[in-house]
């Protein structure tokens, strides 16, 4: 008999909108790029809370200005983040965040740079930063459905192995998990090119097929025809991924789509950084396929694990959300193993099935949940990389 | 399976015309042991080069123009040939799209 998934737990948090956290972090999370200076000395100020620098922030509008208030919203509204406190440079868009943030519940304020001065800010938000952190660190773990997790996918450095073992390995856990009241995303958008037939039939609905169809095509008329100077074969595939041995990008999209398993249907298409909105399920999200900004966005949507195949060895990590490799290409686990969190190489021995391997993914996001740092979290893999959708004004 | 049955070449589906090889160091005249994935079924076929681990080996004569077949779908054309048991890349084989 099938394993019951839906009876089996984690020690996970519970945090105030219901959501379950795996990762207790209070972040000291800049609204802009010039504030980082101030949050990472209130992070350096405050032992247990995580600064998260970025690159943007001013000068910002429109759509691209609602992504990246999104995405900093949805970084600390994350059940993975306790707690948060806000430095922007000046307190409209900072208020715009920690409201945002404060919608879930959780403790969350903000400080301003102008009138204050660097100094100021630092003292009054590190006395804050001190109160969370002590605050959060006496917040215990309860029993909690693996169900009730919200787990994103997204392959990396992929060659011809992802494919035929770690792909699908993740399709198998979606297979397994999904039906029990998982939520699930995939996305990246232009590396469905090739395959996007296919992945349009993987919709649950007629709306969901629309949209993911209007989705893929304005992806290839206003980012890719629109920008490219040559055929993309420099860039999609990667020069990893062509040393792997993937030849075309259509390959490489049959292999991608892997990912989301056998009988797993999408029920909604997301804008990047949305949170899922139409209930338990799988989901598709409209990405670039960097590793970073992919995984940032989908940490920044509400998913509090991520699983990551990849076959020549992607190092990527986020701040808040455990990534957890998978990996079945030998080389891979023989040169470079410090990455690599689940290793399905006997897939391509033919001594491990697709469904063992899917268990042994099963079992290794248990783990991470109760508490086990991933490779790319014990080798201090923070990236955090905005989507920024054209120049600032 | 023992270490001395374990394939070198992995196949999706049975009417792709194109495996992947899935050991290290594989050489010019190896008689690789082939799998299928999609029904386990297995076949022999010589390795025509040295070909890496992920590459792609054709498993029938390829010429120029044609159609590659893997996961039972169109990836791309031939830009160039390949004789069965020879390799399959960037040398011989483009996309369709971009």
């Amino acid at each position: 008999m099938a394993f019951d998934f839906s009876q089996d737990t984690v020690k996970a948090w519970r945090r105030e909108n219901g959501r379950v956290g795996v990762r207790n972090h209070v972040l000291i999370l800049p609204v802009d790029d010039i504030s980082n200076a101030a949050c990472e000395a209130v992070a350096n100020n405050v032992k247990g809370t995580m600064a998260i620098p970025h690159a943007y922030g001013r000068l910002q509008f429109g759509e691209d200005l609602d992504l990246h208030f999104r995405t900093i919203i949805g970084t600390g509204a994350n059940p993975n983040v306790a707690a948060v406190v806000v430095i922007g440079i000046e307190p409209e868009w900072t208020k715009i965040i920690v409201d945002g943030i404060a919608k879930t519940g959780k403790p969350v304020e903000g400080f301003w740079i102008e009138q204050n001065g660097d100094f100021e800010t630092i003292r009054r938000a590190s006395w804050k930063a001190k109160e969370y952190v002590q605050w959060a660190t006496e917040l215990q773990k309860e029993d909690c459905p693996v169900t009730d997790l919200w787990v994103s996918t997204k392959c990396g450095e992929s060659d011809t192995t992802t494919g035929l073992s770690s792909c699908p390995t993740v399709g198998n856990m979606y297979d397994k998990l999904l039906p029990h009241g998982l939520y699930g995303v995939f996305g990246e958008t232009s590396e469905i090119t090739g395959a996007e037939h296919i992945c349009e039939k993987r919709a649950a609905n007629p709306e969901a097929a629309a949209k993911f169809r209007k989705t893929w095509q304005a992806y290839t008329d206003d980012v890719i025809e629109a920008h490219k100077t040559n055929d993309l074969s420099d860039s999609q595939p990667t020069k990893g991924n062509i040393l792997g041995g993937l030849t075309t990008i259509e390959e490489k999209a049959l292999g991608n789509l892997e990912k989301i398993g056998r009988t797993s249907t999408y029920i909604d298409v997301l804008e990047p950084a949305e949170a899922p909105a139409k209930g338990a399920g799988l989901y598709f999200m409209d990405t670039s396929s960097a590793a970073a900004e992919c995984v940032t966005l989908m940490a920044a949507a509400g998913y509090v694990i991520h699983t990551f195949p990849t076959g020549q060895g992607n190092v990527v990590g986020n701040p808040i959300v455990p990534v957890i490799k998978i990996s079945g290409n030998p080389r891979t686990l023989r040169t470079m193993s410090e990455h690599i969190d689940v290793d399905v190489t006997g897939v391509l021995r033919r001594d491990m099935t697709i469904d063992q391997a899917g268990d042994s993914l099963i079992e290794m996001i248990k783990r991470t949940a109760n508490g086990r740092l991933t490779c790319a979290e014990a080798l201090g893999h923070r990236e955090f990389s905005m989507t920024k959708l054209y120049r600032s004004a | 399976m023992t270490a001395n049955t374990y394939p070198q070449l992995l196949v999706h589906d049975k009417v792709d015309n194109v495996g992947v090889v899935v050991v290290e160091g594989l050489t010019a005249g190896t008689d690789m042991l082939c799998v299928c994935t999609e029904d386990n079924s297995d076949f022999r076929l010589t390795a025509k080069a040295d070909i890496p681990i992920g590459h792609k080996v054709a498993l029938k004569d390829l010429a120029e123009g044609d159609t590659v077949i893997k996961y039972g779908e169109d990836i791309g054309r031939m830009v160039g040939s390949a004789e069965v048991g020879g390799h399959v890349h960037t040398h011989n084989m483009k996309t369709k799209r971009w």
